[in-house]
């Protein structure tokens, strides 16, 4: 049986398995029968938010922290002191303080998060141009044909790059391996954190047998629902049926339900999927009822949303907006644009007349507005017969760019921007405070 | 209310009722459509409060009286019913069910009490005129295919029609843009119609008429104000809101100087572009035509389909050019085109293109071009 140590990824010989590593001393040994001929690895952060504020504030290390507003929301992730008090993610906020009154509560600060993320990823990529990330914190990885490269099986790549995250970045990960991505997500979650779990040929029908059916991505609750009503609760059961079967009651996802309950995924690591839509949203720090209040949301919104179009040198042609209501129930009202478009104010207006329609009084707690339909740059902002306006707007916009491309994005704003900041304090002399008001 | 009617006339004017009533609605009565049986008739209403269409049939009345009833659900049974059917009507009256009987079939119809039926309110129609059936089609056909469908700018998502003056001929002319193309198709003026004023009919209802046009050869009585506007033919009453808000003034983005002429037969442009443009992409459908003296030659590019090019002989000395299109909106046009040729008229590959049917002056189209 293949084995490797954890801490200095040496190979151990067979009657060590069981005791220490002879090299370094570590008890951490990983020991499988396939370990040698797996190459498919999901890579997942450990408690990433948390463990990113944990490393740049080292007197929050054994002290409960829990990434989300304290005002309200939810719990965006914890981390695993936390988790001691039964707090998980996607908790309202309210119920996790209950928990862990004593609980350090922090703001996202997503940019260093997405620094973070970079970071792991260039290291991902020293390892191999087969990086697939799924999310800011986990990426599935292809090592097949690295032997050589690296001098050593993919496992004991994988080993090495998990100390050098932690070495250099001073986060920790989990890693699954297998042999397809759907077994390597599984297996990236059965050793958190720090873990490293491998799922092999010979035991994954055996392994896959007793677990329930939510297991297998795309499985949602609703698809679990009826599978249970026709009387599967295990993946086991759903081998008892043929991939026609399947296809025939389930639709499409029969074939997934065939195939990934045999523990056979086709899907392929591929770098760089191209994005289908560009999004932001923001939760409310209060749940806002008041158009004008949601319009001064919307605005950087778009900006954003914009930001980010130009930078990918796409358009969107389907502008859709995103509300919840302070019961959570979702909202999302679409409208496809005359042309695809890059620029923050056409997102914004065409946004803008979606959220006039919706704003009826309810309150909403999250706002959203996302650009669909992506098309190259080369075809936004097609010119109109009718409002050649549109073209001096795109031209005002691309200027705004490049002076915040030079001196920074404060730099430059336009004045509805400034109503997102505050009230717009009333003029000493009557009149143009009036209009404000 | 009793009655009896053959189901063939009873299908149509229930496909057309159904037409008019949205599929999902959140005022229940708005699913129904309102039936009136008396005096050897029956009179069918649906509307969605924009649009209201009221249409008499001949039916065996036995017993006078007045419901209303889901016009999907009704339309669906009556479609699956036989040919040939006769249809009997049950209804003890108010919101009691509907009884519907064909041969073996039996339905039950939950119904909404008729009080509750919107009606449009009765307004003067101070303009009337008539036109031929086949004027009307020829109105909206050519200019239909131009509706935005850009919710923004409301007052594009139907046909302009208005009267004026082309040449010192009094004409009405109907205009449809969308931003990106504009069809501009005028007739003579007909009598009563001098004094109209400019009016937006919707697109829905523009849909619905033309539905309707199809089945009948008749003379169309068309009867307007500035907010409504009545479509009148055989049994069929067709009221309709105007769009309320103002057109844009589209003469000023009808080119006059353009100088560069290419005339192309018709069928074989079209049918060129349309092979060309199966390699366009599917978002984009950007067809670019490289001019010279005599020679069009069509091409497409696509980074995933490949690329297309097809030469074309035809009349054209001006300068070489390159301009690109959307290719179905070159189609669109084409299909409107009824002559033998059509007419290019081009300034430069950022210009709006005027394009006519050359034997024939009452239409003209204006297409931007795209970046290709």
């Amino acid at each position: 049986m293949a084995a490797l140590c954890r801490d200095c990824s040496t190979p151990i010989q067979p009657r060590d398995v069981t005791g220490r590593c002879p090299a370094c001393g570590s008890p951490r040994i990983l020991s499988h029968p396939e370990l040698d001929t797996l190459a498919i690895a999901h890579v997942d952060c450990d408690a990433f938010y948390a463990s990113v504020e944990k490393r740049d504030n080292p007197t929050l290390v054994d002290r409960p922290v829990i990434i989300g507003s304290r005002r309200r929301g939810v719990v965006m992730t914890c981390c695993y002191v936390a988790r001691m008090y039964g707090i998980g993610s996607a908790m309202p906020m309210f119920k996790a303080l209950k928990r862990c009154p004593e609980a350090v509560v922090l703001s996202p600060d997503m940019k260093k998060y997405q620094a973070a993320s970079r970071q792991v990823r260039v290291l991902m990529l020293d390892v191999t141009p087969l990086v697939e990330p799924v999310s800011i914190d986990e990426a599935f990885l292809d090592l097949t044909g690295t032997e050589r490269l690296h001098k050593g099986s993919p496992a004991r790549t994988l080993i090495r790059l998990a100390q050098a995250i932690e070495r250099e970045l001073g986060l920790t990960v989990s890693i699954g391996l297998s042999y397809n991505k759907f077994l390597a997500k599984i297996a990236s979650a059965l050793d958190k954190p720090r873990g490293f779990a491998v799922i092999g040929r010979a035991e994954v029908l055996e392994f896959l047998r007793p677990k329930p059916v939510s297991l297998i991505w795309g499985v949602g609750a609703a698809l679990q629902r009826r599978l249970i009503r026709d009387g599967i609760t295990t993946i086991g059961q759903l081998r008892n049926l043929e991939e026609v079967e399947l296809v025939a009651r389930y639709g499409t996802i029969g074939r997934r339900l065939a195939r990934f309950s045999r523990g056979e995924d086709d899907r392929r690591v591929t770098p760089d999927v191209p994005a289908k839509s560009i999004s932001a949203e923001t939760t409310l720090e209060q749940d806002i009822a008041a158009l004008d209040g949601l319009k001064r949301v919307l605005w950087p919104l778009c900006e954003r949303v914009a930001k980010r179009l130009k930078h990918g040198t796409v358009a969107g042609r389907v502008v859709t907006l995103k509300l919840k209501t302070t019961d959570f129930k979702l909202r999302t009202r679409s409208q496809r644009l005359a042309t695809p478009t890059q620029l923050a104010e056409v997102l914004y207006r065409s946004a803008l007349w979606l959220l006039e329609r919706e704003a009826d009084g309810t309150a909403f707690r999250l706002l959203g507005v996302g650009a669909g339909t992506l098309t190259p740059a080369a075809q936004a902002e097609m010119p109109d017969l009718l409002d050649p306006a549109t073209e001096r707007g795109a031209q005002t916009e691309r200027i705004i760019d490049e002076v915040r491309a030079k001196l920074g994005d404060a730099a430059i704003q336009k004045g509805r921007s400034l109503l997102a900041i505050g009230p717009i304090p009333a003029a000493p002399s009557g009149q143009r405070g009036r209009r404000h008001r | 209310m009793k009655f009896t009617i053959e189901r063939a006339a009873l299908l149509k004017s229930l496909a057309h009722a159904q037409g008019v009533v949205e599929r999902r609605n959140t005022i229940p009565i708005l699913s129904n459509t309102l039936l009136e049986a008396k005096d050897g008739s029956l009179s069918l209403t649906a509307t969605d409060m924009d649009l209201a269409i009221v249409e008499r049939l001949e039916a065996d009345v036995a017993e006078a009286g007045v419901t209303t009833a889901p016009a999907h659900t009704l339309y669906d049974i009556v479609r699956k019913l036989p040919e040939g059917a006769q249809v009997e009507f049950d209804s003890p009256g108010k919101d009691a069910p509907l009884e519907l009987r064909a041969g073996r079939s039996k339905f039950t119809l939950p119904c909404l009490p008729p009080e509750d039926f919107p009606v449009m309110t009765g307004e003067d129609l101070p303009h009337s005129f008539t036109l031929a059936a086949g004027e009307l089609r020829s109105l909206v056909d050519r200019t239909r295919f131009a509706i935005s469908t850009e919710e923004t700018r409301y007052y594009l998502n139907g046909i302009y029609v208005h009267a004026t003056e082309t040449d010192g001929v009094k004409v009405v002319r109907a205009v449809a843009t969308d931003g990106h193309r504009l069809a501009r198709v005028e007739m003579p003026l007909p009598d009563g119609a001098e004094d109209m004023p400019g009016v937006i009919v919707p697109r829905k209802t523009v849909g619905e008429l033309r539905k309707l046009i199809d089945e009948t050869s008749e003379a169309i009585n068309v009867a307007l104000s500035e907010t409504r506007i009545r479509f009148a033919f055989d049994e069929v009453v067709l009221t309709s809101k105007l769009i309320d808000g103002t057109f844009p003034d589209y003469e000023r983005v009808i080119p006059t100087g353009n100088d560069k002429v290419m005339e192309v037969v018709c069928k074989s442009f079209a049918e060129a572009v349309d092979r060309v443009s199966t390699i366009s992409t599917e978002k984009s459908r950007a067809i670019k035509l490289s001019l010279d003296r005599g020679s069009l030659v069509l091409s497409a590019t696509s980074p995933e389909s490949g690329t297309a090019t097809e030469e074309l002989e035809v009349n054209y000395d001006g300068a070489a050019l390159e301009i690109g299109f959307n290719s179905r909106y070159l189609l669109d046009i084409a299909q409107q085109i009824e002559g033998d040729s059509a007419q290019f008229i081009m300034a430069d590959a950022a210009s709006p293109t005027l394009v006519r049917d050359v034997a024939d002056s009452s239409a003209l189209y204006v297409l931007m071009p795209m970046r290709v």
